[in-house]
């Protein structure tokens, strides 16, 4: 097998990108959010046509349409005459609707498979500075904010007694998801980023014993999936995105099996 | 007699001097259906105070607001400057997925070194649990840790929502006399909630009996003759309460139901 200069890039960028979505996305699953995540994520394909249309990075436009979309969420959430069940799939399909439609009408060519499934492998320098600059303010955000936004995982009312500022954490945590979706959808594109939060965190459960440590071991999962799924790409010829999610699948199953179906103390 | 004749006997003092916390006028609608109406409520230092009312009846909203969790459409909320509050939730639904020891739980948002949090578990009697998985605790426990860990905070006043939820009886009556020491030994304030006075009435030495309005208050015996209390709660509320006064009244009929003074047409 060659090793080339696009596989080793797209083994860096997918590296960095579990690295920011293994603590992230154990607070996905603590906080019961993949759908939330996944409405976000399919938000991005309009962020990304909007940030072509104003002529900016579409990174940009990626982080601030799913902030809106964050932020509407949660004022919704405040009066729900919906279940946020019903919300989340509305704003998710809707939203994802309307990036297809936006895409359709853009004047240049648009590789629309790549925004929906990632291309991994055609992955840039520039792309791979994005992840790694993005991905150290994230992760240093999220080890600043841990304490309090893991108190108020664990009850918002009782966190709020004690003095931690839920609201702000909210936003805080809600951006930090932003981010962390403008640069994964390079790896593994809107459809399938959740994927990359959840299975790595909920395969780590059955192997942690304190919530850092199922962070760690969601890294450590999250970057056996990126190097499993790219090898497995390369041998078997296979898109790279859904490759990757299908080796965090099978350490998912794995891990049940180590843990029997039981979650370590703690 | 009624609850209209007696209501400016409830008048706080202009100045709460004494108070912790208090609540003075509060009101509060919901969705157009009145939830609170014009409720006094105020706690001093070294006093338990118990909250009782029929399901339904405003309790934990009432607790909510006074704890800044809500806000009220009108009346005044006094807290004593710096107050340290301990707070225990009606219930702590713990994510099962989020690995979290005793300890662990403990030091959510307090910073505390391991013997900090044995002898707080020591005052309730759970220190052997500090170990233990917060998922695994049986209900009696689970109280037990919630209490130590709102102690840990070293509290000027205590609120407990429904402490013997999930409790057995025998274990009801220990928590109770557990929380009377506490009371004795650290000379806070306390605040309990519950749906049932007899449960309370060991310990507490004001009782506030709502249903949306103040119903009635004062001591656990005067409270229990109320002709409100009654109304509410029934005659076997009222009897089975008596039990444990026996000898302080004697409002008792012949089968030892109690027979409020001008309504003895039970």
């Amino acid at each position: 097998m060659m090793i080339t200069d696009f596989f080793l890039r797209a083994l860096v960028a997918g590296a960095g990108v579990a690295c920011i979505a293994g603590p992230l996305g154990c607070f996905v699953v603590w906080r019961r959010m993949a759908y939330f995540g996944d409405t976000m994520a399919h938000s991005a394909l309009l962020g990304v046509v909007l940030g072509m249309l104003f002529g900016s990075a579409p990174i940009f436009g990626v982080i601030a349409v799913t902030a809106f979309v964050a932020l509407t969420l949660s004022s919704f959430g405040q009066r729900a005459r919906f279940s946020s069940d019903t919300l989340l799939g509305i704003l998710a399909h809707a939203t994802l609707s309307l990036g297809l439609i936006a895409v359709s009408l853009l004047a240049v060519q648009v590789d629309l498979l790549s925004y929906l499934f990632g291309e991994l492998l055609a992955v840039s320098m520039v792309d791979i500075y994005w992840i790694y600059g993005v991905g150290a303010v994230v992760l240093a955000t999220l080890a600043t904010i841990w304490r309090p936004l893991l108190a108020m995982t664990v009850n918002e009312e009782l966190a709020q007694v004690e003095g931690v500022p839920v609201v702000q954490l909210r936003l805080g945590f809600m951006l930090l998801m932003a981010l962390l979706i403008a640069v994964a959808m390079k790896i593994v594109g809107v459809l399938l980023i959740t994927a990359l939060l959840i299975i790595p965190a909920a395969a780590a459960r059955s192997l942690a014993r304190t919530p850092e440590m199922m962070a760690g071991v969601a890294v450590v999962i999250g970057l056996a999936s990126v190097v499993g799924g790219l090898y497995g790409s390369l041998w078997f010829d296979t898109p790279s995105g859904p490759s990757i999610v299908v080796a965090a699948s099978l350490f998912f199953c794995l891990s049940l099996a180590i843990g029997r179906g039981q979650f370590a103390r703690g | 007699m009624n609850s209209l004749a007696r209501a400016p006997l409830r008048a706080m003092p202009a100045t709460p001097r004494d108070s912790l916390l208090s609540g003075r006028d509060l009101s509060l609608s919901l969705g157009g259906r009145p939830v609170l109406e014009h409720i006094d409520i105020s706690i001093a230092a070294g006093e338990i105070v118990s909250l009782i009312g029929p399901n339904g009846a405003g309790k934990s909203t009432l607790v909510k607001l006074l704890l800044g969790l809500g806000t009220a459409d009108s009346g005044v909320i006094w807290r004593a400057a710096g107050l340290r509050v301990g707070y225990v939730p009606q219930q702590l639904p713990l994510e099962p997925v989020l690995p979290l020891s005793v300890a662990r739980l403990m030091r959510l948002t307090m910073r505390a070194n391991r013997q900090e949090v044995l002898a707080a578990l020591s005052e309730t009697g759970v220190a052997h649990l500090i170990d233990a998985s917060a998922h695994t605790l049986s209900g009696g426990e689970r109280q037990r840790v919630l209490l130590a860990r709102a102690l840990l905070r070293a509290p000027d006043l205590l609120v407990l929502d429904e402490p013997s939820q999930g409790v057995d009886f025998a274990g009801q009556a220990e928590l109770y006399r557990l929380i009377g020491r506490i009371r004795d030994r650290r000379g806070c304030g306390i605040l309990i909630v519950s749906h049932d006075l007899h449960l309370v009435v060991g310990a507490a030495d004001k009782v506030l009996c709502i249903n949306r309005h103040v119903c009635c208050d004062g001591t656990p015996e005067g409270v229990a003759q109320d002709p409100e209390y009654i109304r509410l709660f029934g005659a076997q509320a009222a009897d089975a309460f008596a039990v444990y006064t026996h000898g302080h009244d004697h409002h008792h009929d012949a089968s030892g139901t109690v027979v409020p003074e001008g309504d003895g047409g039970i």
